[in-house]
């Protein structure tokens, strides 16, 4: 396996009872999210590690700094633009897009 | 007769529950929607966590703590970021679309530090982290990086970095500390002072001993790959980092983790006006910065670890509690200068572990002309090198480059870009005859 995932719950040393789940859409793509994840612990648990393109030279990027800070893993959720992945908390129901306005899928 | 504390954090937590004892009405905003900023990191309430210890560091008196803010009458408790600050008035942007002002008339900045990276061939590939976005993903979401994990920089936060990526599973294949062991030991008397951090250090070792190899000297130079990190060059460093011929190393991975040392935000604190001195707010011993009705605590005013950071806090909530007229000095004196002590001691603390962890001079020989000096402009080192013979200081030298002008606004560059320019800037005439 490669890329990032999510620790499985049942081996967690720390013991995590999620409280609930639902579902979000990642481009389209109906996902589990579990509550208190945020919409870049959603993305990683999918094994993704970048979700956007820079607007000069079309590279790659995701999360660098996952505090708040860098404004790297910025992407487009229920429509709006700009939401850092790495604060925002998932809600039931968001739509997650990793593509800008523009940028072929 | 409000005091806003700004960052939850050890520092704002415990200036928060000091203010509002003192008798003054606090409001602690925090980005996230938990208490405790990175120290205390730990999976969100909805996590429903039943062994939270195994995360957080010191969850006895975290949760303490925790418990007493949100019990007091006085403190209410907000999340959001800060979007500035207009006069007394604080202006706050929660949700995705909330925006809310708060008056303050003391404010006290408690927001804490990132790391700094500095930058090497690659580095914008995804896959490289900051070292502080793989223990807040472990800690706070259970999310490894990556099962592969280089973890390299210089200081004693990649110690723990490296134990949090080993709870959620992932392999660490090697700490790589640009650091050498001598400069530890030269500065041994004073951080000797501090037995408790140094045990703190040793236990690192000892659990890390077998599940991953530890180097000082050492770096990583280069990341490779296409779309994502694949590959991790790295290679021996001497004295001034420079990377030793001969030594470059190719290492399989999936994520590389990096920080060299830590930056204060400071934002807010030159928003309102604030002194910074030495790359940090100014204070006096009540933790008052130039600007009369704001407080700064924690590692804004120098990075000392959470005791020290706590114990500002503890001097700065108070002193903002008398600045509101909350309650009067000689109320508060003695706690105040017990707090006092204990800041006196960290301060001796953190001036030994920046010299023994300082940055080396000659980084930059590890860059090749296409790197990244600033990732969200992406301007490559080349263009810093051509705009130097027509600027005179490394400010329009960076400006010129649009180095520092991205979303970012140069928090992750600023400082490694000024230096760059700053030694650009005095090579030439030093190269050039007459």
């Amino acid at each position: 396996m490669t890329g990032p995932y999510l620790l499985p719950a049942h081996l967690d040393p720390a013991r995590p009872r999620h409280q609930s789940a639902f579902t979000v859409e990642v481009d389209g793509r109906r996902v589990v999210a579990r509550a208190g994840q945020t919409v870049a612990a959603v993305l990683m648990s999918l094994g993704l590690t970048s979700w956007r393109e820079t607007g000069g030279r079309r590279r790659r990027r995701g999360l660098f700094c996952g505090i708040g800070v860098c404004s790297e893993c910025v992407l487009v959720v229920n429509g709006t633009p700009d939401v850092r992945a790495c604060l925002r908390p998932v809600e039931a129901g968001d739509v997650i897009s990793t593509r800008g306005p523009g940028e072929a899928p | 007769m409000s005091v806003v504390v700004v960052g939850a954090g050890p520092a704002g937590m415990t200036a928060a529950l000091h203010a509002a004892r003192a008798g003054a009405d606090v409001l602690l905003i925090d980005s996230s929607n938990s208490l405790g900023g990175q120290f205390h990191q730990a999976p969100p309430q909805e996590f429903g966590v039943a062994e939270p210890q195994r995360i957080r560091r010191e969850q006895r008196s975290f949760a303490s703590l925790e418990e007493k803010i949100h019990a007091h009458p006085r403190i209410r408790c907000a999340s959001g970021s800060v979007r500035g600050l207009d006069g007394h008035t604080v202006h706050v942007r929660s949700g995705s679309d909330g925006r809310e002002s708060f008056r303050a008339d003391a404010l006290v900045l408690a927001t804490g530090a990132h790391d700094r990276v500095l930058p090497f061939p690659g580095w914008e590939l995804p896959g490289v982290f900051t070292a502080g976005a793989a223990q807040a993903l472990a800690k706070g979401q259970r999310i490894a990086v990556g099962s592969r994990v280089l973890v390299a920089g210089a200081g004693p936060l990649l110690l723990p970095v490296t134990e949090s990526l080993l709870e959620v599973g992932a392999d660490v294949v090697a700490v790589l500390d640009a650091g050498s062991p001598t400069a530890w030991l030269r500065r041994a008397p004073t951080l000797a002072g501090q037995w408790d951090k140094l045990a703190g250090f040793a236990g690192y070792l000892r659990r890390l001993v077998g599940n991953t190899q530890f180097r000082t000297r050492a770096g990583v130079v280069e990341a490779v790959g296409d779309a994502r990190v694949r590959e991790a060059v790295v290679a021996k460093l001497d004295a001034r980092w420079r990377p030793v011929p001969g030594t470059r190393r190719r290492v399989a991975v999936d994520a590389i983790c990096v920080a060299h040392g830590l930056l204060p935000r400071l934002e807010l604190a030159q928003a309102a006006g604030c002194d910074i001195e030495d790359g940090f707010v100014r204070v006096d011993r009540v933790q008052r910065s130039s600007v009369p009705w704001v407080f700064a605590a924690g590692e804004t005013t120098g990075i000392a670890g959470a005791r020290a950071a706590a114990a500002e806090g503890a001097v700065a909530g108070l002193a903002a509690a008398v600045q509101v007229r909350a309650t009067t000095w000689s109320e508060v004196e003695k706690p105040a200068r017990r707090a006092m002590l204990v800041v006196r001691c960290g301060r001796r603390f953190g001036r030994a572990m920046a010299s023994a962890t300082r940055i080396g001079e000659d980084w930059n020989e590890w860059l090749t002309p296409q790197t990244l000096v600033c990732r969200c402009e992406e301007v490559p080192y080349q263009a810093l090198r051509d705009g130097a013979s027509a600027e005179r200081d490394a400010r329009s030298l960076n400006l010129s480059c649009r180095v520092g002008l991205g979303p970012c606004q140069g928090r992750m560059c600023g400082r490694n870009a000024s230096e760059l320019a700053e030694n650009l800037l005095r090579t030439p005439a030093a190269d050039t005859p007459g």
